[in-house]
């Protein structure tokens, strides 16, 4: 077990004054306990290692694809043969190479939506924190006003309106999702207010600004990351249903989900498995390894361990 | 409130997408003026606030029945789907979080925490079309959609084979979720002093896990569940969707593709209730089950 | 006239904390953490301040450094009235008045490194540049007694009483002229308490310091103290000279703390104890008359009627009936 700060051995200490023994680690000492935490989880490494090569296959795409996800070969709803490794769809396109494309759309969307909302959440929950007041209270009910609508009904009806495009899906699940952050960026803040070291800075005469990113921000993102990781998987698989349902990315774009749809029909069910296993063990790979990195990131960063 | 603006100030209306291109505009005129579509925007709100007060909700701009009706029919089977779904998937997670917690580090709970991930990770979509595929169409055990065989003798049977399947898919995810609250919760409590306490007094283990740990690490837990509500009412829409199951889901997916705004309205209504009420639910529970808590 | 007046100067002090109920959070009462309080710090003295936990002894030392906003009354720095500043027209003030806090764990950024949480004060008052920083860092460590070898540390690498060094050397990088210290030794080991205090002595003669030295203990107060203030749910009961104080309490509060406080020899132990009795009341709704009075072994019917005030003297108390000098 790795020793926790508040647990070294103060009854060791002699009388002589410096001689106080100090553990012999010096440089970035926090990353790198972080580090060793993190790859004892071995579930969080392979999440990570898959995550990396989920990444590497997206930029990739136009290199290893077989086939321009849009072109029409020829073959309609042909079986996985040597020359279509995982078959044709309805409409006669390379599924390996649709599949390989909508990596890239689902980590776009997974990326984009949750460095968005994380950042808007976190300036607004800091904010609301630091200034309390009638400012923190309008905020915190607009929160509240946010999540206790049905999530997925409401993106429903908003996308319904706006027109659906990956642009409108990464904004809008954006707009939903950034007061979770900010009630957490929140919470984290306040209890950090109270700490002495902020007093420190305060009785110091720091400006407002440096304790807020030099002090406080620092000793918050611990949970701000755990968060953002989870957020990355949830955007994922909520582009991915939205697609499913034709709310989503449209066709001809591949995107996991909207490559499903066609599953809904019976025929395409129970006779061509090769249209729709695929992309949906794709988003089950995803999403699980993202969230393996995430849960090793709260064990590592979770200091009662 | 919001929902309104949003869906008002949207571009395309429900008469503009009917129409026959070769309609009249002065028809169209009268028909938008029929439905109220010409007044401003904050009239039209007023005046549906005005007939919310009075328990109306217009009427569906598609079928021209009251949408108190067409949401009256359909909320039943969402709330039994989702109530069953809830209660399955709590009857999963609340033992096998016990047990992971119990016995934590072995290797019961590594294959459960394994599981709980691949629960949370796996769309549901996905998950109910594979057993769609492996169980109504390969082995034929259950039928692949709809709340009851149509033309058939109905019944509680029937209806409970077409249930099965959709409660499994949504309780899966929900019990993936929980099982790792459960499982944290009950950590917490087995680490307090009071545990600590019972075990060496000698209790049976059964005893101490029963009643001094589980009382305490259910608290949490309530609180949990009662935040799952919005999401199982997201979750439902594609659930529903997938097993044709005639609920408030399938409804909205329905509503959307028709523009049909008086029924999106009544079921955002409806939907907000729904999540409001189990909030003070939530809340009363709490109070009841914690007795540290009060209102006064 | 300038020459003789106080360093600092509290008049008629209250700092209260709202007590907040219900959806509209409105204020329903006050905890009254410090209820009019009138004293002076001279320059160069060190003023002890004792009381039990939530006596607002600590509410008190952090007015003063206005971390809290008073309620009531004046607070004259070096003749500047600070008591209303806002934060940002005391950023000045603040390089000559600086405070020690008690838990040596909380009061160091725990992502920031040694040198840094030192060199931060000058960079952010625009004091020195560069390697000035730097000889300045070292200076400091050496003035607290670290090895600058340990500069690059982070504070969990440190243990309670290093902790407490780096707390002191950041308070003194200014070289201010006033110190709250705010408990500064009650969260560690014996043996270290006796160095630190030895330290902050040592800095004061150095650097002509004045200190408000707040403690729970009678002990650390004895030890460094020139004057002593005892305090009572929100009011000082007493205040002396240290010796006269301690030789002859004249608060039967004082003198309970005192006894309460273990002699090392036992021949100098009092046979007769008098114990304390109750627990301290509620700050929010503090007895009438004495405060005191609820544990009292001498309270009389005057007592539960009358607040007693500070007297004139020098050694001050706030008694109906104060005991024999």
């Amino acid at each position: 077990m790795a020793l926790s700060p508040y647990e070294l051995d103060e009854g060791s200490m002699s009388a002589v004054i410096p001689a106080e023994s100090v553990k012999p680690e010096t440089e970035d000492a926090f990353l790198k306990q972080l580090f060793t935490r993190f790859i004892r989880h071995k579930l969080a490494v392979a999440g990570l290692v898959i995550t990396v090569l989920l990444i590497l296959v997206a930029l990739l795409a136009p290199w290893i694809a077989p086939n321009d996800p849009k072109e029409v070969t020829g073959v309609f709803s042909a079986p996985p043969s040597a020359e279509h490794w995982l078959g044709t769809d309805q409409v006669g396109r390379d599924v390996l190479s649709r599949l390989i494309y909508a990596t890239q759309i689902s980590l776009i969307v997974g990326f984009v939506t949750v460095a968005l909302y994380v950042t808007v959440g976190t300036l607004i929950g800091i904010v609301s924190a630091y200034f309390g007041g009638w400012l923190d209270m309008l905020i915190m009910r607009i929160t509240d006003m946010f999540m206790a609508f049905p999530f997925l009904m409401v993106i429903l009806v908003v996308i319904s309106i706006l027109g659906s495009n990956m642009t409108t899906i990464i904004l809008v699940l954006a707009l939903f999702s950034w007061p979770s952050v900010a009630r957490l960026v929140r919470g984290s803040v306040l209890s950090i207010k109270q700490l002495d070291y902020i007093n420190a800075g305060v009785a110091l005469g720091l400006s407002t600004p440096r304790i807020l990113f030099r002090h406080i921000f620092p000793n918050a993102v611990g949970p701000i990351i755990v968060n953002a990781t989870f957020g990355i998987a949830s955007a994922i698989m909520s582009e991915a249903g939205l697609s499913f349902l034709g709310m989503g990315v449209q066709p001809p774009t591949a995107s996991w989900g909207n490559m499903l749809t066609d599953a809904q029909s019976l025929t395409v069910l129970t006779d061509q498995p090769w249209l729709w296993v695929p992309p949906g063990a794709m988003i089950l790979l995803t999403v699980l390894a993202i969230n393996f990195v995430g849960d090793g990131l709260r064990d590592a960063l979770d200091t009662r361990q | 409130m919001l929902n309104y603006f949003i869906i008002k100030l949207a571009p395309g209306n429900p008469v503009d997408m009917f129409i026959d291109p070769n309609t009249p505009k002065e028809v169209l005129e009268l028909r938008k003026e029929i439905l109220g579509l010409n007044d401003p925007v904050i009239l039209q709100y007023f005046k549906w606030l005005l007939n919310l007060l009075q328990g109306q909700l217009g009427y569906s701009f598609s079928s021209y029945a009251p949408v108190t009706k067409i949401i009256g029919e359909r909320i039943g089977p969402t709330l039994l789907l989702a109530s069953a779904a809830l209660i399955f998937g709590m009857l999963i997670a609340i033992p096998v979080g016990i047990l992971s917690a119990v016995k934590q580090n072995t290797k019961f709970d590594y294959i459960m925490t394994g599981l709980s991930f691949i629960g949370t990770s796996i769309p549901q979509f996905f998950l109910g079309l594979g057993l769609i595929y492996v169980f109504a169409v390969q082995l034929k055990w259950f039928p692949t959609g709809g709340m009851i065989t149509l033309g058939g003798a109905g019944g509680f049977w029937d209806r409970l084979t077409h249930m099965i399947l959709p409660v499994f898919v949504l309780g899966i995810v929900i019990a993936g979720k929980k099982v790792r609250y459960v499982r944290a919760s009950m950590l917490d409590v087995m680490n307090m002093d009071y545990l600590r306490t019972a075990n060496s007094k000698g209790l049976h283990p059964f005893i101490v896990t029963n009643k001094h740990a589980l009382r305490n690490a259910l608290l949490p837990i309530i609180t949990v569940v009662g935040m799952e509500i919005p999401l199982l009412l997201g979750g439902s829409i594609l659930i529903e969707q997938i097993f044709q199951w005639p609920g408030i889901g399938q409804l909205t997916i329905q509503s959307i593709l028709s523009r049909d705004y008086p029924i999106l309205m009544g079921l955002n209504l409806v939907a907000a209730l729904i999540v409001l009420t189990t909030n003070l639910l939530t809340d009363l529970l709490y109070a009841a089950a914690d007795p540290r808590i009060k209102y006064t | 006239m300038i020459a003789d007046s106080p360093l600092l100067q509290v008049e008629q002090l209250k700092t209260y904390y709202p007590i907040k109920k219900g959806v509209f959070s409105r204020t329903v009462g006050h905890v009254k953490a410090v209820d009019d309080i009138t004293l002076s710090i001279h320059k160069g003295e060190t003023l002890g301040l004792v009381g039990e936990s939530g006596c607002g002894k600590s509410s008190f030392g952090r007015s003063i450094v206005r971390l809290e906003n008073p309620f009531e009354g004046r607070i004259l720095f070096e003749n500047e009235d600070i008591t209303y500043r806002k934060q940002k027209e005391l950023r000045e003030v603040r390089t000559r008045l600086q405070i020690i806090f008690q838990d040596p764990y909380a009061s160091l950024n725990p992502r920031q490194r040694v040198a840094d949480i030192l060199a931060e004060p000058y960079i952010a008052h625009n004091l020195a540049t560069g390697s000035q920083v730097q000889a300045r860092v070292n200076r400091l460590l050496d003035m607290v007694g670290l090895p600058q070898a340990y500069k690059n540390r982070y504070p969990h690498e440190f243990s309670g009483g290093q902790r407490q060094r780096i707390g002191i050397a950041r308070a003194i990088s200014f070289e201010p002229k006033l110190i709250v210290c705010d408990e500064p030794v009650s969260a560690l080991d014996v043996s270290i308490q006796a160095q630190i205090l030895n330290l902050l002595s040592d800095l004061q003669q150095e650097l002509n310091l004045t200190y408000l030295f707040i403690a729970h203990g009678i002990g650390a107060v004895k030890y460094i103290s020139t004057r002593v203030a005892v305090m009572y749910l929100g009011k000082i009961v007493e205040i002396g000279d240290k010796d006269e104080l301690f030789r002859s309490p004249r608060h039967p509060y004082t003198q309970i703390l005192l006894q309460a406080y273990p002699k090392p020899d036992p021949t100098l132990r009092a046979d007769k104890r008098i114990v304390i009795q109750g627990d301290v009341p509620s700050p929010a709704n503090p007895p009438s008359g004495c405060r005191f009075h609820t544990r009292c072994p001498y309270a009389q019917e005057l007592c539960r009627v009358e607040e007693p005030v500070l007297d004139e003297q020098p050694h001050a108390v706030a008694c109906h009936f104060p005991l024999a000098q």
